[in-house]
């Protein structure tokens, strides 16, 4: 019988009542007295030289309140990269100031180089125009190509950048020549070069921020589309306002999705902070679509040679990579760790391989910055490991399961310590692997390619094995890897006179269920309803410092923290009914919300002890506080460490070259399970984004610099029709050693897994219709791309 | 979106005196206008609605076929050329996704004449003739070109005459994006012969291909286009296929169209 309660229950979403009734509250919901709107002018070149901009004509417009370039804020900070990396020689990346508006350079399309406040968003946009108009600015050959960035040192993303290159780095440099040895005696060396496709975010709500400035307490008040409100915080005060932390709020409200791209602090937030203050009154801009395709930091784009060294029957020596990783124009908060400690230390994947070499190459160019998303460098190692190693299948002649089970370490091999910096610590690959192949009837599946074929379709099966770190991340080693934060985080549980529980939290939910999730983890501990918890989040003023929302971490990182502070309730709550029950602590028992001394009938209620607390009349105020509230700070002793086997179907249409995705397996390994309806929601739209840039997704620069899919009319988001009915599993469960909820994290993995999967089953299907010559096709594997392979 | 004055006439008549202001616009169904007007791509001063004029809605069999209300939503063809001409009917149906389907009209589709849109294709393989407030154009007169057409400045379609085929099918294949016809290929087969248009392919608009219709004319099958292909040099070239892959969908697509037909 499932649980209809609590830990393990498939509890409905509460939050799903105000999302599917409109009554969310976005940023852009608010309406504020005093109002008024921010329109930025952007950049309509990749690359130039701002030699005037005007400011008289929009200044003077009908309603326009002020007017801001790059000049007003280049004595303040700049918004900084998270993460130091450090070169192969030991130098540390180049690391150039991102201004809140750009000055005396525009570096990429969409770059804001000035800013206009009116009265109405009309009165705001046409003296933005006029300022454009009345801009003057030099364009300078656009830098796109990342091959072309890095041999042209004439032609400079930032002056003092001579290569374009921000570091040129190594994982593990130690270990590059036996890895070069390993290789070069290997009996077979495979060779793949790749490119993992640029990808957009397009989160459902724009980016949207409202300054709000009060001049008679000096108090700053951000509210904004953020992952991560305490982070923010940080970045606009310690590094580009210099607003003490203390007079500044930072409220990230209901969210529409973030993908990562609204972990970062953007100028645009830092502005209308600046715009309150001068103004004294509300401040707000929101994105308008085509702004979010332009500015908000795209995903992935990496452009990878990968080679495998192994036996000829497929057992794995050595894994070489070289990537050239796009940065964009400038450095996002944690775009030096995507492609560096989130991909490199990834590159063993859940295999037994004793030799492994990383290096990546991170490239700026005049497009959008680029950093984290759903993923974040764990899908680029995987689809670079998995591809190589269907690639190598083909050419050995070898079963890819069989392969994939050969070289899969086996359970009794944890706590396993991978060539590339990590510890395993559990898991159980094999099992997953056995899981996927019965979900997917691998022996069936000759009759279904039969069937298909009939109907004129090739039908082929791609199969991948992946693992990630995540739970991000323990502070001590993130630290010794260039972090500049922590990345612990905290929860308060605050339990009100009347017994009810309200918990502050350091994560900050944009879609994924927490309101429901931790209701359910804190009410099973004190055995009491869900519905007499509630969790708060998002708002600086009200909750403790935590680090957000991203790489899988909220419950495993913030849910333990809460864990953690709901035991200091308990052990506190025993303290007070040792005293109420005449008994000693030792005694008291606590369990399905009652205090009980143990073997006896004496007990208290969860309620009375927390009433005893707020009116401590009879109460051992002489040793104990009064009150039950309790702060957890937790930070990981290690990353998780998720693991499945998915596999795909697709059919393809040799007339056209569409792939339509049939079936979809997965079976994962999350550790304990929470809540497995929230859990399939997440593998649902994780392998949903996977699917989309496997099929669908690409982000197309001109030379110039110009982004031609800048609008639904050109990036091909997937739809319902183009992804299946997926098949879940998370029954194999190996829970996480290290955290006592035993959870790994499950919002990455679809992402992570998926895209490999549809490639092999496409490159599967070719190959049995005949096509052997294809090898490879990189993503998005659109229509006219594999129609292109076949024909080609 | 800058100010505009907006006003809806409710006979033909009216709406061509409102269309003879300075900087009047003609709008429709607004699927195209409206988005190009909140990007300020265009900025007309009066917009002029044509969806309050009655005689200009609705389906129904007349002479020469079956007439179409130039401000007819797609959802309502879909629904109301079913039984006349259910080819057509699939056509409106498939453009778009529903709230677009509710709003956008033949008429609006044709007068823009977007090289990726659907109804063009129908029109042509119909032999259809477009119906104005002065005149009536035939198809293959009718369309002159990329966003171009035979109308005059001030011009209003009010309907368009469908000659009813013995056999007809729409076949699209969707831009992955947009999810406008990449190609799409319209076949209709009359007594004195078969017409095959072709749209989102040619880099000149719709287009009729000719071989093809001779071909089909003498054999109505999909075997019949074995010999047959398309230059590329015709075709359009962008993100989402080159003029090979599209010349390649042209003809793969004509020859499910025929076998669609039945």
């Amino acid at each position: 019988m499932p649980k209809d309660h609590g830990i393990g229950a498939s509890s409905k979403r509460r939050e799903d009542v105000r999302f599917l009734t409109g009554r969310g509250v976005y940023t852009d919901d608010m309406a504020l007295h005093g109002q008024t709107y921010a329109v930025f002018v952007r950049s309509t070149v990749a690359h130039g030289r701002i030699k005037s901009i005007k400011t008289a004509n929009a200044a003077g417009m009908p309603g326009v309140l002020a007017v801001f370039t790059g000049e007003d804020f280049k004595d303040v900070g700049g918004n900084p990269a998270g993460w130091l990396i450090n070169s192969r020689d030991g130098t540390p990346m180049r690391e150039p100031k991102r201004p809140v508006l750009a000055y005396s350079k525009v570096r990429h399309v969409g770059d804001a180089y000035a800013a206009v406040v009116a009265e109405t968003y009309a009165q705001a946009r046409d003296a933005a125009e006029q300022l454009a108009a009345d801009s003057e600015i030099e364009e300078l050959p656009a830098i796109i190509d990342m091959k072309a960035a890095v041999a042209d040192p004439s032609n400079r993303v930032h002056d003092e950048i001579p290569d374009n290159l921000c570091f040129d780095w190594g994982w593990i440099e130690d270990n590059r020549a036996a890895v070069d040895a390993a290789m070069k005696a290997a009996p077979h060396v495979v060779t793949l070069e790749l490119v993992n496709n640029r990808l957009v975010p397009n989160a459902m709500e724009p980016r949207a921020s409202i300054g709000e400035y009060n001049p008679g307490t000096g108090d700053y008040k951000l509210t904004t589309t953020s992952q991560n409100p305490h982070l923010t915080r940080l970045l606009v005060a310690a590094f580009v306002l210099g607003i003490p932390e203390n007079k500044l709020q930072v409220v990230a409200p209901d969210v529409g999705g973030g993908f990562g791209s609204k972990i970062y602090h953007y100028g645009e937030e830092a502005l209308v902070l600046a715009a309150a203050k001068k103004l004294g009154r509300p401040v707000r801009w929101t994105a308008e679509r085509s702004e979010s395709f332009l500015t908000d930091a795209h995903g992935r784009d990496h452009v990878t040679k990968i080679e495998l060294g192994c036996t000829k029957d497929g057992q794995i020596l050595a894994i070489r990579t070289e990537t050239l990783a796009n940065v964009g124009a400038y450095l996002s908060n944690f775009s030096t760790a995507t492609p560096t400690f989130l991909h490199g230390t990834l590159m063993a994947g859940p295999y037994k391989v004793p030799h492994v070499y990383v290096n990546v190459k991170t490239v700026f160019t005049n497009t959008a910055p680029v950093d984290a998303y759903r993923g974040a460098g764990r899908p680029e190692a995987t689809y670079s490991l998995e591809r190589v190693i269907d690639k190598m299948c083909r050419e050995l002649n070898l079963d890819p399961f069989e392969v994939r089970r050969k070289n899969l370490l086996t359970p009794d091999q944890f706590p396993y310590t991978t060539p590339v910096g990590l510890v395993y610590d559990t898991g159980n690959y094999q099992a997953t692997l056995d899981r996927v192949m019965a979900m997917a009837d691998v022996a069936g599946f000759e009759k279904r390619a039969a069937e298909s074929k009939k109907r004129g379709k090739l039908r082929g099966m791609g199969l991948s094995t992946w693992i990630e770190a995540c739970g991000i991340a323990p502070s001590h080693l993130v630290g010794v890897l260039g972090s500049r934060v922590g990345l612990y985080d905290a929860a308060t549980v605050r339990v009100n006179a009347t017994g009810n529980i309200s918990v502050m939290t350091g994560a900050h939910s944009h879609g994924q269920g927490h309101e429901t999730v931790f209701a359910q983890i804190v009410a099973e501990k004190l055995g009491i309803p869900e519905s007499s918890v509630e969790i708060v989040h998002g708002d600086t003023a009200k909750i403790p410092f935590g680090m957000g929302s991203y790489g899988s971490r909220s419950l495993a990182v913030c849910g333990t923290a809460m864990a953690k502070a709901v035991d200091k309730i308990i052990a506190k709550g025993k303290k007070i009914a040792a005293h109420m029950l005449e008994a000693s602590e030792g005694d008291i028992t606590f369990e399905n919300g009652k205090f009980q001394v143990a073997g006896t009938d004496k007990a208290k209620t969860f309620g009375e002890i927390a009433f005893s607390a707020y009116v401590p009349h009879n109460y051992p105020l002489e040793t104990l506080e009064p009150g039950l509230e309790e702060t957890a700070f937790y930070d990981p002793a290690n990353f998780t460490y998720p693991a499945g086997a998915y596999i795909c179907e697709v059919e393809v249409d040799e007339g056209t070259g569409k792939v339509d995705v049939v079936a979809f397996h997965c079976a994962d390994d999350f550790g304990n399970v929470m809540n497995p309806m929230i859990v399939e929601g997440q593998v649902h739209g994780g392998v949903g984004q996977g699917i989309g840039q496997a099929l669908c997704e690409f982000t197309a620069y001109d030379e110039t610099g110009q982004l031609l899919t800048g609008s639904y009319m050109d990036y091909p988001m997937p739809r319902a029709e183009d992804v299946p009915f997926y098949n879940v599993d998370y029954s194999c469960q190996t829970p996480c050693t290290h955290n006592p909820l035993g959870v790994k994290g499950c919002g990455e993995a679809g992402a992570i897994g998926s895209p490999p999967a549809v490639v092999n089953a496409v490159i599967d299907a070719l190959h049995r219709g005949g096509h052997t010559h294809v090898t490879h096709i990189d993503m998005p594997v659109s229509p006219s791309r594999v129609w292109s392979a076949i024909n080609g | 979106m800058h100010n505009f004055d907006f006003a809806k006439p409710s006979t033909i008549a009216d709406a061509a005196r409102a269309l003879a202001a300075e900087g009047a616009q003609a709008l429709s169904g607004g699927q195209t206008l409206i988005p190009t007007m909140k990007q300020r791509l265009a900025a007309p001063s009066v917009l002029v609605s044509l969806t309050g004029i009655k005689e200009m809605q609705g389906v129904c069999l007349g002479e020469g076929g079956l007439h179409v209300g130039a401000a007819t939503p797609h959802a309502v063809v879909a629904k109301e050329a079913r039984a006349h001409y259910p080819a057509l009917a699939d056509l409106a149906g498939g453009i778009g996704d529903p709230s677009v389907r509710s709003r956008g009209t033949i008429g609006g589709s044709i007068a823009n004449n977007d090289p990726a849109a659907c109804y063009p294709s129908a029109v042509l393989a119909s032999g259809a003739t477009v119906v104005t407030n002065k005149r009536r154009i035939a198809a293959d007169d009718y369309f002159q070109g990329l966003f171009t057409t035979a109308l005059e400045a001030g011009e209003i379609v009010t309907s368009v005459i469908f000659p009813i085929p013995q056999k007809a099918a729409y076949v699209k294949f969707n831009q992955p994006a947009s999810r406008f016809a990449l190609t799409g290929v319209f076949v209709a087969k009359f007594a004195s012969g078969v017409r095959v248009a072709v749209t989102g392919a040619g880099n000149d608009g719709v287009f009729r291909w000719a071989e093809a219709e001779r071909a089909l004319s003498a054999d109505f099958s999909a075997s019949a286009l074995s010999g047959l292909s398309v230059d590329p040099a015709g075709m359009n070239s962008d993100l989402h296929g080159s003029a090979e892959y599209r010349a390649n969908l042209v003809k793969v697509l004509t020859g499910r169209a025929v076998t669609a037909a039945g």
